[in-house]
């Protein structure tokens, strides 16, 4: 792979390119899924190929091939100097990047049982065990089980002498259970909805979420939302599970932070920031128990946006992104860094695959736990509302503006939960909801949650990324407006 | 089983030039290797699907270019079938050994599951009507040239004191599915799309265009559109949040309804897990609401077959307002004793068919008449981050997205802060009280379809953002 890199990188340069890197990905993948009972999808797929980026004239051009010959990645790097002069036709601003050092190494994501070794009989059997749960539950008209595997290898060479191969497993897996029944569809899924929980992991990670223990547990609640109070519409306490406070970190804190977005790169597409650059070190983002964090390292866990090394050949960073509820810190790469008065890119530039490029994305962007053990933190609610599982979600162009539902929510009066509630949702704008924060459960609570489906870019990208979280309460949160004046 | 060793030929891929597909009778080639191969296994049918792209790219940003991306990449993928088991694998390497790999890849998977009597033999051979939709201008359309028509649209930018930002794209793209039957179908088409956002502080507006054929849109056109929405966006007033009479321009319909047609899926039915469940034959939308698929609409795209290797049909899936047919793939078909549309998704797969080419019947409000029409209401240029709220009720929530303007007494008089909407599609299409002509519209959210612009009545949004 690395010979490929090479003759990639010297035909660039012998074309003028002033700055190359390559990559050669292989990727692999399994998908399981099932639906009532029977086998879904049932598939596997592998894809390798190389893809260049090069400054010519002071201008981008990028290119990718599948012809994994000298031939193929030659005529793939000449495409792509080609390209970046084109580039130049229209630049406005001469690309410079932040300096950075030569790397050698070789990393694998650490996991105990590989996935891709696991009979697929065992697989399959535990998605059917878990699928046979669900449906003894009467009212039950819909069972849906999934679980994904990814191995992904990538060589990356750069032009400073960067030569450096990553290993990532990955591993997902999720149930959801489903009810129609008079003029509503009410589902309910574990241990997290759109396929589940996903971790850089192996095996272990499924054997841990202990499916068919939970697989009943879902599917009564399912049924059971069809008769239970509608979320009442009003102003008032709101406690958040986990899994949707992380989804909210991905969506008002992990895309505003992105300083594509905030220079206007995309401007077209996913949207631009509210967070203009005279915003860093003085926005009050939240209150003053809050703290976030952008951590790719191992150190923080097996998230999906941990690694040795960004796409652009800068090492893991933690990058602190609210401090004490102030705004202090970006996602860069090397071509940005310098904007926000850093002299090296906190490491965020990742790829999809060996035919993207790499772009500024979120790592494992987390809510640092807080103090709160959460039976106090539900004791010391006299009025509130418990929301879990994300259902819908949608903010806008800027990231100021938000509405989440969820699947079930629990009404809770004098510290208990005394009911469940459906069609919950919440709304607000995004610093007024976090300065709202009063209190976050501790580390006992806190799990790094993997979003596999952030998608960004254009050509469109899809990426994982990691989000830990532990329960939290906002105050005076308009709940309810999803559904009113329907 | 694994056939004796004997040496393995290359499949011979050529690339004289990099943005060249492979000529049909490569596809067809690497089909008949993959059937050679897989018949010494053991496997009792195979099923081949050969894509191939070559996608180019350019984005550009503060009136400069800052990406410019050029991909081309080809994956085969082989379905077997043994006494009632199916499985797929997908590789992007076309040498023998791989392609064997991949047939035992797939056979391995398939041999993991139980036997499932829903398993069907895969069809024979079909007849398909031609369709073309390749134009070689547009596969032909550079990188230096796709630079100087951005080039232009960010000089009119920076005329005007405004900041570009979008994409300039052109490619090619062809799929061939085969198999153990004798089926084989193949179909290539271009696409060319051009989309900008003119950003004049602290407002924005956008256009974008969608084709085969790179000629028929004029990106200076529509730089220029996007410029002069983005001038009449600055200084927008707020309102109260609440319903309001809508013109949606063709991309907010498009993005809206793009989330209704799954629903018509068959297999979403038996699922329970369809809007249509208990309303088919109903008087759902209002009457001036006729929908079709229909792969062969002038202004469509797509291949004339679907995963399954079966002739895309016509299907009329609302009459004036009524919920009147379903698409079925080929086991959707068999369970519900209807004939198979042409709607399938490769197989193995959990949910069946989709239609893909939706084309609603248009009226003949120009957008213009459609303002004048208008006492009080806004006009609203694109929809974003649109998600299902309700699955049943088919409540949609979203914003507003770079151009909302009021319209009072039959004319535009300003621009107004974006909404969040929180909206029912089965209340909305009962709404409708004008349409314009059907075009091909592109959003973001939804494939491309022929939709019209509509006039919609009572549309609601519940909260407003900070622009």
């Amino acid at each position: 792979m690395w010979d490929l890199c090479t003759n990639a990188l010297d035909a660039a340069q012998l074309r003028g390119a002033s700055y190359g890197d390559a990559r050669v990905m292989h990727l692999r993948q399994r998908d399981l899924t099932t639906k009532n009972a029977k086998v879904g999808t049932l598939s596997q797929s592998e894809s390798i190929g190389l893809g260049i980026r090069v400054l010519a004239n002071g201008a981008w051009g990028f290119a990718s091939t599948d012809r994994l010959t000298r031939d193929g990645v030659s005529s793939c790097a000449a495409q792509a100097v080609s390209i970046a002069r084109a580039s130049a036709l229209a630049n406005r601003t001469e690309v410079v990047l932040a300096p950075e050092s030569a790397y050698i190494d070789s990393w694998q994501s650490p996991f105990r049982k590989d996935p891709f070794e696991i009979p697929l009989e065992k697989q399959l059997s535990l998605l059917l065990a878990a699928d046979e749960e669900m449906r003894r539950v009467k009212g039950v008209t819909l069972t849906e089980t999934d679980m994904q595997f990814r191995k992904i290898d990538s060589w990356f060479a750069s032009s400073i002498g960067s030569r450096i191969h990553q290993r990532k497993v990955i591993s997902g897996c999720g149930i959801a259970a489903t009810c129609f029944q008079g003029q509503e569809i009410q589902k309910r899924s574990y241990p997290n909805s759109f396929g589940g929980q996903y971790t850089l992991q192996g095996y272990e990670l499924i054997e841990s979420l202990d499916l068919i223990r939970n697989a009943p547990i879902i599917a009564e609640e399912a049924a059971a939302l069809y008769s239970a109070s509608q979320c009442p519409e009003k102003t008032g306490t709101l406690i958040l599970g986990g899994s949707q406070l992380g989804l909210q970190i991905h969506e008002s804190i992990g895309h505003p932070i992105e300083l594509d977005r905030v220079l206007g790169q995309e401007a077209n597409f996913a949207g631009t920031s509210f967070l203009t650059l005279d915003l860093l070190n003085k926005l009050k983002y939240a209150s003053d128990i809050v703290n976030v964090v952008a951590d790719a390292r191992l150190d923080h866990g097996p998230g999906l946006g941990t690694f040795a090394y960004d796409d652009e050949g800068v090492p893991a960073q933690c990058t602190d992104i609210i401090k004490d509820g102030r705004f202090c810190g970006y996602l860069s790469n090397r071509e940005t860094a310098h904007l926000v008065g850093l002299n090296r890119s906190s490491g965020t530039m990742r790829t999809e695959s060996w035919n993207r490029l790499p772009i500024i994305r979120m790592t494992n962007v987390s809510l640092l736990p807080g103090a709160w053990d959460y039976d106090d933190l539900i004791a010391d609610t006299p009025d509130g509302i418990l929301m879990e599982t994300n259902r819908s979600w949608s903010i806008d162009d800027r990231r100021y503006q938000f509405q989440f539902s969820t699947e079930i929510g629990w009404e809770i009066k004098g510290g208990k939960k005394i009911r469940m509630l459906k069609n919950p949702s919440y709304s607000g704008i995004t610093t007024e909801f976090w300065n709202s924060c009063d209190a976050i459960c501790k580390l006992d609570h806190w799990n790094l949650w993997g979003t596999p489906n952030c998608g960004k870019g254009q050509p469109m990208q899809t990426m994982g990324t990691g989000h830990g979280a532990s329960p939290a309460r906002f105050r005076n949160v308009r709940i309810g407006t999803a559904f009113s004046n329907q | 089983m694994k056939p004796p060793a004997k040496p393995r030929k290359a499949s011979s891929r050529k690339h004289a030039l990099a943005a060249e597909l492979l000529p049909e009778r490569e596809l067809h080639r690497i089909v008949d290797t993959v059937l050679r191969l897989a018949r010494s296994t053991g496997a009792q049918e195979t099923e081949v699907h050969v894509d191939e792209v070559a996608d180019n790219l350019t984005r550009f940003a503060n009136n400069g270019i800052h990406q410019n991306v050029a991909e081309q990449g080809l994956t085969v993928s082989i379905r077997t079938v043994v006494d009632g088991h199916t499985a797929r694998a997908t590789t992007n390497r076309i040498e023998e050994d791989s392609l064997y790999a991949a047939i035992e890849a797939s056979l391995s998977l398939a041999h993991s599951q139980l036997k499932d009597p829903r398993v069907l033999p895969v069809p024979g051979k079909q007849r398909y009507r031609r369709v073309n939709r390749f134009v070689k201008q547009t596969a032909a359309l550079t990188a230096e040239e796709r630079a100087r028509a951005v080039r232009l649209a960010c000089d009119l930018a920076i005329k005007k004191g405004q900041v570009a930002a979008g994409i300039f794209a052109n490619g090619q793209s062809q799929s061939a599915i085969g198999n153990s039957r004798g089926l084989f179908a193949a179909y290539r088409e271009t696409h060319a799309e051009f989309s900008i956002t003119m950003q004049e502080d602290p407002a924005a507006s956008w256009a974008k265009a969608n084709s085969a054929d790179v000629h028929t849109f004029e990106p200076q056109k529509l730089a220029t559109r996007a410029s002069e929405k983005a001038h009449l966006a600055v200084n927008a007033r707020e309102l109260p949040p609440g319903r309001y009479a809508v013109i949606l321009e063709p991309a907010s319909v498009l993005d809206l309804v793009g989330f209704l047609f799954y629903d018509f899926a068959a297999t979403a039915l038996e699922d329970k897990r369809s809007c249509l469940n208990d309303r088919i034959g109903t008087q759902l939308f209002g009457k001036n609401i006729t929908i079709s698929d229909d792969a062969y609409h002038s202004l469509q795209q797509g291949a004339p077959f679907d995963g399954e290797g079966l002739p895309r049909q016509h299907v009329l899936l609302v009459d004036r307002g009524i919920p009147k047919n379903l698409v079925y793939s080929r086991a959707a078909a068999k369970a519900a004793r209807k004939n198979p549309t042409g709607h399938g998704f490769a197989l193995p797969n959990e949910y069946g068919e989709a239609p893909m080419n939706l084309v609603f019947t248009g009226g003949d409000s120009s957008l213009e008449k459609m303002i004048a029409s208008t006492d009080r209401g806004l006009l609203v240029t694109r929809l974003w981050y649109i998600r299902e709220v309700d699955p049943y009720e088919k409540v949609m929530t979203g914003m507003t997205r770079d151009g909302l303007f009021l319209v009072e007494n039959g004319r535009v008089t300003t621009a107004v802060r974006n909404f969040r909407f929180n909206q029912s599609l089965i209340e909305m299409l009962n709404n409708v009280e004008l349409l314009g002509p059907a075009v091909r519209a592109t959003g973001e959210e939804a494939f491309e379809m022929v939709v019209p612009a509509m006039k919609v009545r009572d549309f609601h949004f519940s909260e407003v953002t900070k622009f």
